[in-house]
């Protein structure tokens, strides 16, 4: 079955919209103490679908589960064996995975908050509220939640920022358009950027960018307990379509730390200052790109005109780095390529570059090709807004930690949200580069006696400009991957846990 | 120039002995699969001609899948292989070896069926050596001592322009003043950048006559190829279309032993292992591909990419147990899911050509089409046939072939006696 609209109404509203209206937000992280209890609260919880609502909802409710909270449940071995072996280990529950990710020294989950390695939650709820709404709503959910066998370990809170993440950047910018309609393509080579999706890639069910269906529990018989049929299995009831993998990380930040230090390196020059901010995120303070527009148009971009502005154009104008540095944040998180080198167009282009020739010069095809490596985000913020003055201050002793309590949504953990996290953003290669991490994400622990502590700054007809000895900007507070099911997904989960 | 080689010692393990030979194995690491360069066993650091080494038990753990052709079971022996890639000639290097570490070898290849301790080590490793089928070397002539010369040269240089303000400065002022820095530290003796040495005149003649004779040869046989390939195509078919895909996903505890290796260095290794499909038709294929491949990265793919791939340092396929087995062990930049996704991405083709004629690899449609491109399928038969390498070493740990390349690059814009400033202009984008 193609997707239709019946599939909104059996899918977490998340997967489709940002809920930004609703500004106020907060993550319950729960255990499940009571599994029959929890599954009667969860077979009627409230939770709000992707099905578009008139007049809009002034709150809105998502729940996720971690491998440990769906075993909790009483999804039985076999079943949960058919998540995908990152999801089963979780973020920390390898140190293999925590080295791969970077989250090691300050940054390891021995010192996290929460979702360290004895210490992941069997539940997340996500609350979604119009300003003004949430803290009465709020506390009634807890107590629901409360009477009905869960625990509540942790509420993460969040702050409204104005759309803007707490270094002072307009932040969630750009995002992947999803093929809801399933008229994307991927038969053959995809030979320029767009920024259409497969929906395979974000929501489990359905044909992902390889034109495959990504792995997932699916379980003999037609309709299984109320699931919808599995699209690529005749006779087998999918228990994850219409749903996803939902990343939670939080990262501090240090919004002082990074201004003092940008400071210091352009001789208290605000405008300088600012510049090299830029150059670090890739991205102008206001959103907009440091590229100029191609003429172009591309797929999924646009038609609102601020989106085809901010994003509207690739890195292949800017071959050498100069209008934006290589290392740069944004760079890193979407290279915006294509699957073959910018400038391939024919067959024969096509066949010189598959025999690895046409090189023009040594960068050439450096970087994986960016579709295969998207994610839909729905991070929040947490914390103060410090305006730009008190940035440049001394923190007063009590200050509250601010951050970024981001949320990612995709259907391949580890050729996702793992790859980016660990091929390009934590990389000291990235792209050809040397000893460089993300400028913002960056954990500055050195790999096989490789420091990763630059910043260069490609510069036209001269050598590049290098900052060296960068801190630690970000650390990293929590984390864990859970299972966002469909509705009905949600259901039968909820009806194994009461009949268990 | 100075031309690679690379040896594989392989034996069979005793059995009951092959915990004992993997605890020892283990003390010459320094973290898990990585090498103390100093260990008392093999001192690989000692052996300043060495790119990589490893050793790595080879045990067949999807032998069981043979079943589902009803062929007989192939034995169930583990053996140790020991394999380097080197400067020079394998002779030279099987000397070096023995000359460093002598006594460790003796020690870990006691744990092997054939080895007795009176027997002279040179020979057992020569009379053991299992040749390549196919090798791979990213720069033929890239010698270890050049990799760290450059390196040095490199990191001087960023630290000269650290120091040096060069702000507003054009690229031929500091092409003039890095070259001027560079002959003061070569001078005062800070700085060594050893000149190519001359090519052995009997690796030209071989290198000529494979250049020359291969094509040769084929042009020679291609009557008979021609003739033969509609029949071939239709053989082809019959096997694609029949061969059964065997690709459950592997056990936690594998993937687990594979990953506690990894990611310790810039640089990863590789080893995998499997069954070629039983039947003359895929073993003939397979070996005229190989030899077909050897060709190509011999002659062709030795300037630092694979087709479009330029993260693999070295790597090689070899025949096992009368060819009804294969080995793959490789060396390459970044980490797994990288490696695998420029598989699938970028040679896709090559990939199948190669291994789907091993039992068990996704289906392909006309020997290059689909296979690697069913993504988790494929990834989850990589997966299964890898195996732990239990030692590894990498003589420039950090330091990735692009790095390397880079390098040679910077170097060869200082020994430049002129520059055009279109080449200045290049040059100066390397830093």
């Amino acid at each position: 079955m193609p997707f239709t609209d019946a599939d909104y109404r059996d899918m977490q509203g998340l997967l489709r919209f940002g809920y930004v209206h609703l500004t106020e937000a907060c993550f319950l992280l729960l255990r499940i103490e009571d599994a029959a209890a929890a599954g009667h609260w969860l077979e009627s919880a409230p939770v709000a679908t992707a099905e578009e609502q008139k007049p809009s909802p002034k709150t809105a409710l998502q729940i996720a589960l971690t491998c440990e909270g769906l075993r909790k449940l009483g999804l039985p071995e076999d079943l949960l064996s058919g998540f995908s072996a990152e999801f089963l280990s979780g973020m920390s529950g390898d140190e293999n995975r925590s080295r791969r990710l970077g989250d090691v020294g300050e940054n390891a989950p021995s010192y996290w908050g929460w979702g360290g390695p004895s210490d992941v939650p069997d539940a997340v709820v996500l609350l979604y509220a119009r300003p003004g709404l949430l803290e009465e709503w709020k506390r009634s959910i807890e107590t629901g939640l409360k009477n009905s066998g869960f625990k509540l370990l942790q509420c993460l809170p969040t702050s409204d920022m104005g759309g803007v993440e707490p270094f002072g950047f307009v932040d969630g910018v750009s995002q992947p358009t999803l093929d809801w309609e399933g008229r994307r393509d991927v038969s053959g080579d995809q030979l320029t950027y767009g920024n259409v999706t497969m929906l395979g890639e974000f929501v489990l069910g359905y044909p992902n960018e390889y034109g495959k269906y990504t792995t997932r529990p699916v379980i003999p018989g037609h309709e299984t307990g109320g699931l919808p049929a599995a699209d690529d299995s005749e006779g087998y009831s999918d228990l994850g379509r219409n749903g996803s993998y939902l990343v939670i990380r939080q990262i501090e930040q240090d919004v002082r730390g990074l201004w003092q230090f940008l400071d210091k390196q352009v001789s208290g020059d605000a405008s300088k200052r600012q510049t090299l901010a830029e150059k670090m995120v890739g991205r102008q303070m206001s959103g907009d790109s440091l590229l100029p527009m191609t003429d172009q148009s591309i797929s999924g971009v646009g038609p609102d005109k601020e989106d085809i502005q901010r994003n509207q154009f690739t890195f292949d104008g800017d071959a050498d780095g100069v209008r934006c540095p290589f290392g740069a944040h944004v760079r890193r998180a979407n290279p915006r390529n294509a699957d073959y080198p910018a400038g391939t167009h024919d067959l024969l282009e096509k066949l010189i570059r598959l025999l690895g020739f046409g090189r023009k010069s040594i960068r050439d095809d450096m970087v994986a090709s960016t579709r295969f490596h998207r994610l839909v985000r729905r991070g929040r913020e947490y914390g103060t807004k410090l305006s730009p003055d008190q940035r440049l201050q001394p923190k007063p002793p009590d200050e509250a930690a601010s951050g970024l309590e981001f949320v990612c949504l995709n259907a391949n953990i580890s050729r996702q949200f793992e790859f980016i996290q660990s091929a390009w953003l934590m990389s000291g290669k990235f792209d050809g580069l040397n000893e460089e991490g993300d400028p913002l994400l960056g954990n500055r622990e050195a790999v096989a006696g490789c420091p990763v502590d630059k910043f260069s700054l490609p510069v036209a007809g001269g050598v590049r400009q290098q900052i060296q000895g960068l801190p630690r900007f970000t650390t990293v507070r929590g984390g864990a991957y859970f299972f966002l099911p469909g509705v009905r997904a949600l259901r039968y989960l909820a009806r194994i846990a009461k009949f268990d | 120039m100075t031309p690679q080689a690379n040896i594989m010692v392989v034996a069979p393990i005793i059995a009951g002995r092959e915990a004992e030979l993997r605890r020892l194995l283990a003390s010459m690491n320094r973290e898990p699969g990585v090498a103390d360069p100093d260990n008392p066993l093999v001192p690989f650091g000692k052996i300043t001609t060495l790119h990589f080494a490893r050793f790595v038990v080879l045990e067949d753990k999807t032998r069981e899948d043979l079943l589902v052709y009803g062929a007989p079971l192939p034995n169930a022996i583990n053996s140790l292989a020991f394999l380097c890639d080197c400067d020079g000639t394998a002779d030279a290097l099987r000397r070096d070896l023995v000359s460093h570490a002598e006594a460790g070898l003796r020690q870990i290849f006691s744990f092997c069926t054939s080895f007795q301790s009176g027997r002279d080590l040179l020979r057992w490793m020569e009379e053991h050596e299992q040749t390549a089928a196919t090798t791979y070397n990213n720069w033929l002539g890239r010698t270890a001592q050049q990799v760290r010369e450059e390196e040095a040269l490199r990191k001087a240089l960023d630290l000269r322009l650290q120091k040096k303000a060069t702000t507003g400065w054009n690229a031929r002022q500091v092409w003039e003043e890095l070259r001027a820095f560079v002959a003061d530290e070569k001078a005062a003796r800070r700085l060594t950048l050893t000149p190519a040495a001359r090519t052995p005149l009997s690796w030209s003649i071989k290198n000529l006559l494979d250049c020359v004779g291969v094509p040769l040869l084929l042009l020679l046989l291609s009557p008979i190829l021609l003739l033969y390939l509609p029949i071939f195509l239709i053989q082809l078919r019959i096997h694609e279309l029949n061969d059964p895909v065997i690709a459950p996903r592997p056990s936690t505890e594998h993937a687990k032993a594979l990953a506690v290796f990894e990611d310790r260095v810039i640089t990863n290794q590789f080893s995998a292992y499997g069954n070629i499909k039983p039947g003359l038709f895929r073993r003939w294929t397979l070996a005229f591909l190989l030899f077909a491949v050897e060709y190509t990265t011999r002659h062709i793919y030795n300037r630092g990419f694979l087709a479009r791939v330029n993260t693999i340092h070295f790597a090689r396929w070899v025949f096992l147990d009368n060819r009804t087995r294969l080995f793959f062990a490789s060396n390459y930049d970044g980490g797994l899911e990288t490696y695998m996704g420029d598989f699938i991405n970028k040679v896709a083709w090559g990939l199948n050509i190669v291994f789907s004629n091993g039992v068990g690899y996704p289906k392909t449609n006309w020997l290059v089409m689909d296979g690697a491109k069913d993504e988790l399928t494929f990834k989850d038969f990589l997966r299964r046939h890898q195996l732990p390498t239990d030692v590894w070493y990498d003589a420039a740990p950090g330091i990735t072939a692009f790095d390397m390349e880079r390098n040679s690059r910077i170097r060869d814009g200082i020994e430049q006696e002129s520059m055009t400033d279109d080449e200045l202009s290049e040059w100066i984008k390397l830093f």
